[in-house]
């Protein structure tokens, strides 16, 4: 007869076998592909890794928290990013994870059908649902610059933000004003929290901000039930609490003066820093060089390609200052002299090294000498006593 | 076929020569023991522009072109079977192995982190592309195969009763049986890293100037040891024999100095072909310190070639004068290469320490002293031939 150990029966394929529990849940992905994710976004916000089970948890919990997402004076540059994030995938966020019930760019209905379905999700999770806006609200005219459903977009922000259990401004036209909100704003473009005084709004600033930066917000929200810790912007710490100038890569050519001048010249080709050319890094608060974008590895970020950063999450840098113009560096400034790459380094000649190399150079020639006398005669026999022939 | 016998020279060890260039061994092993219990700062200038010092271009880069002597006579008498000169060859070959085996010990005083250097021979710590790695290997394993080429004038200085006694008459033979195999790997280790020597500065780039950076380097190197080769093989017979009287071979060069002059010839060739093709003649005539080396180079090079390969070369002094003259040029071309006309930029510069030479200075007395300790208590030099 065969003992089964406990060892070998595997567990796992038979909770994996239920499509209603726990394999559903996890939309697609291995149990260990997610377990990575939420250890990933754990690692993101800078939290201990257990905290990845408890993410885990939230994000395969049976009720998924319901999600409004309204789009304003938009590009839907902030969508297109989200849809090139690739652990997890958009799918898995708005399927598995939430429930997006509405989107205007992702939402499967149209027209009536669409916002008879937010109407009726509003209504039903009423103060338990997480709004999330995209696009800066124009003010002037009662708002009639940006309509949806022949409501001007102004009210339907005010009126979804009375239900919503937490808001999130998502891009830099939402967190500050963006692009709209540029001179000579012919909208009155202004941000969310400024049209929804009195409620906090996580604030996500980037023109598009980095999926995961917006990824980790909404999974630390469903873990937690509070914001992350925020600055006086209201944008998450973990992602905006560092300059740009304080993780870039090319600080070290900052620090040593070594500026690219033009583009294409040899310090632009040799990767030095783009300071110079009207790189916004040491006054932007954001986290582009630590974690990059597009999923492709390290340096993929505008300075990491060799373009200036220009400051787009920051208010009155990006869309407001001009690209070449020099940051206010918010450390400190490069002195205006940096020592001398190529002053002279290394010792140079002792008198004890010259004495030692002329000694040798005489003993050289002396013993030359010594040996010279001698040659071409023949050698007479047993000259020197001490060493006789042998 | 003759075998040649060899005979100790015999006489005083500790003479008055011997004992001025043991007092310089000791001021050298003065500053090596500063050297191990305060670091290299505390003796050498050597910095992190020229991390490569005297230590390194003149024991090992230099000190092993003299060591060539060896190789040089190896190839000319097992390779292309010149039997004649076969009474230099151990002679030869004792230079070699203190060439060598004292360059070997430089590097140990230069290596920064000397307890690791175990692990050069660890295969999986190897980066196969490292030239620095072929040359500490092929040295480790050539400065083996020389003592072990020499390791006969050992066994036949041993009485026979006492090699009886422990075996070593069987080692004996099987060394005098298979000693083809020994002279074989000999030979070819030997090409390796005399032209991995100057492939070393071709990584260098930029930093050697185009007179001397050239994609030839590693021929150019391998082809001026050789001549640099014969030429210590008749500097140390020519000193020895001014020094004790022994019998003049002044015959025997005549021969050997055609094939010095020759190998200078081809290398002049290469290199001034190479520098045409290059385009850089122009550089060699510009007046300039690197310009005017390069001349000075060039004069001790092609000196021995008219020198040789004329009357001159039956002439005892001017076998002198050429052998000098190869060995200084073989000795400034690497000291050029390496150290004078090197730019590594940002400002550095670099000139030996006094106690930096001195180490130097010990190193090479120690060789001397080896050399005449060997010479007078084993059978090196020749002393005659007998019917085999």
């Amino acid at each position: 007869m065969i003992m089964l150990d406990a060892s070998d029966i595997n567990l796992e394929s038979y909770e994996m076998s239920n499509p209603e529990g726990y394999e559903g849940a996890l939309g697609g992905l291995t149990r260990r592909e997610f377990l990575k994710y939420c250890a990933g976004v754990a690692a993101t916000l800078g939290l201990p890794a257990l905290m990845g089970i408890r993410i885990a948890e939230a994000a395969t919990a049976k009720v998924r928290p319901p999600v409004i997402w309204l789009s304003a004076q938009e590009c839907t540059g902030c969508t297109e990013s989200l849809l090139r994030a690739y652990h997890p995938t958009l799918e898995t966020l708005i399927l598995d994870m939430i429930s997006l019930d509405y989107h205007e760019a992702l939402c499967a209905g149209a027209g009536h059908q669409a916002e008879a379905y937010k109407a009726k999700s509003m209504k039903a999770n009423w103060g338990k649902f997480v709004l999330v806006v995209d696009g800066s609200i124009p003010t002037r005219d009662g708002g009639v610059y940006c309509m949806v459903a022949g409501k001007p977009i102004l009210e339907a922000v005010k009126e979804a933000a009375e239900g919503a259990a937490a808001i999130i401004a998502i891009g830099s036209c939402a967190s500050w004003g963006g692009i709209p909100s540029s001179d000579p704003n012919p909208t009155d473009a202004k941000p969310v929290h400024e049209i929804l005084t009195g409620k906090t709004v996580i604030n996500i600033p980037g023109c598009p901000p980095n999926p995961y930066n917006f990824l980790s917000t909404v999974l630390y929200l469903l873990t937690l039930g509070k914001p992350p810790a925020l600055d006086a912007k209201n944008r998450p710490k973990f992602a905006y609490g560092r300059l740009i100038h304080e993780n870039c890569e090319r600080r070290p050519h900052f620090d040593a003066g070594r500026f690219a001048l033009e583009f294409g010249d040899y310090g632009h080709r040799q990767g030095f820093c783009l300071y110079k050319l009207g790189c916004k890094g040491p006054e932007t608060y954001a986290n582009c060089p630590s974690i990059g974008f597009g999923d492709v590895g390290e340096g993929n970020w505008p300075v990491g390609i060799g373009h200036p950063c220009f400051g787009c999450t920051e208010q009155g840098i990006g869309f407001t200052k001009p690209i070449h113009a020099l940051a206010e560096v918010k450390t400190y400034a490069p002195p205006t002299a940096f020592p001398a790459v190529d002053s002279p380094k290394g010792e140079g000649i002792s008198s004890a090294a010259a004495a030692i190399l002329g000694g040798v150079a005489g003993l050289a020639v002396g013993a030359g000498a010594m040996a010279w006398r001698g040659m071409d005669a023949e050698p007479k026999p047993d000259a020197d006593p001490d060493h006789p022939k042998p | 076929m003759n075998a040649i016998i060899h005979r100790p020279l015999g006489g005083k060890v500790v003479t008055k020569p011997f004992l001025i260039l043991g007092l310089f061994v000791l001021i050298a092993a003065y500053f090596i023991l500063r050297r191990f219990l305060f670091g290299m700062g505390d003796v050498s200038n050597m910095n992190n522009g020229f991390p490569i010092g005297t230590w390194v271009v003149l024991d090992v880069v230099i000190g092993t072109a003299f060591g060539c002597g060896g190789f040089a006579m190896a190839l000319l008498i097992y390779i292309f079977n010149r039997n004649v000169y076969h009474p230099l060859m151990r002679p030869a070959l004792l230079g070699g192995v203190f060439g060598y085996t004292l360059g070997g010990l430089a590097v140990m005083i230069d290596l920064g982190r000397y307890w690791q250097a175990f692990n050069l021979l660890l295969p999986w710590y190897a980066q196969p592309n490292s030239v620095i790695l072929e040359v500490g290997l092929c040295v480790m394993a050539y400065i083996t195969v020389l003592w072990l080429e020499f390791w006969p004038a050992f066994l036949e200085r041993m009485s026979p009763r006492f090699k009886q006694r422990f075996g070593l008459d069987q080692l004996q033979a099987f060394l005098k049986r298979y000693m083809y195999v020994l002279v074989a790997v000999g030979v070819l280790l030997p090409t390796m890293h005399q032209s991995s020597l100057g492939t070393v500065l071709l990584i260098l780039g930029h930093k050697l100037p185009p007179l001397w950076n050239t994609p030839w380097l590693p021929l150019l190197f391998l082809s001026s040891a050789l001549a640099m080769g014969y030429g210590v093989v008749m500097l140390e017979a020519t000193l020895v024999n001014r020094a004790f009287n022994t019998p003049s071979e002044t015959v025997l060069f005549a021969r050997l100095s055609r094939v010095a002059a020759g190998l200078l010839v081809g290398f002049s060739a290469l290199r001034w072909a190479d520098l045409i093709y290059r385009g850089q003649l122009g550089a060699v005539f510009a007046g300039d310190f690197n310009g005017n080396l390069f001349l000075i180079e060039t004069v001790l090079f092609l000196a021995p070639v008219f020198i040789l390969l004329s009357w001159r070369r039956t002439r005892q002094r001017w076998q002198f004068i050429g052998a000098v003259s190869v060995l200084a040029a073989g000795s400034l071309y690497r000291l050029d290469a390496y150290l004078l006309v090197l730019q590594p930029g940002n400002g550095w510069t670099y000139f030996p320490s006094g106690p930096e030479l001195m180490i130097t200075v010990g190193v090479v007395c120690l060789e001397i002293m080896l050399y005449l300790l060997f010479i007078k208590t084993l059978p090196v030099l020749p002393g005659g031939t007998a019917k085999a």
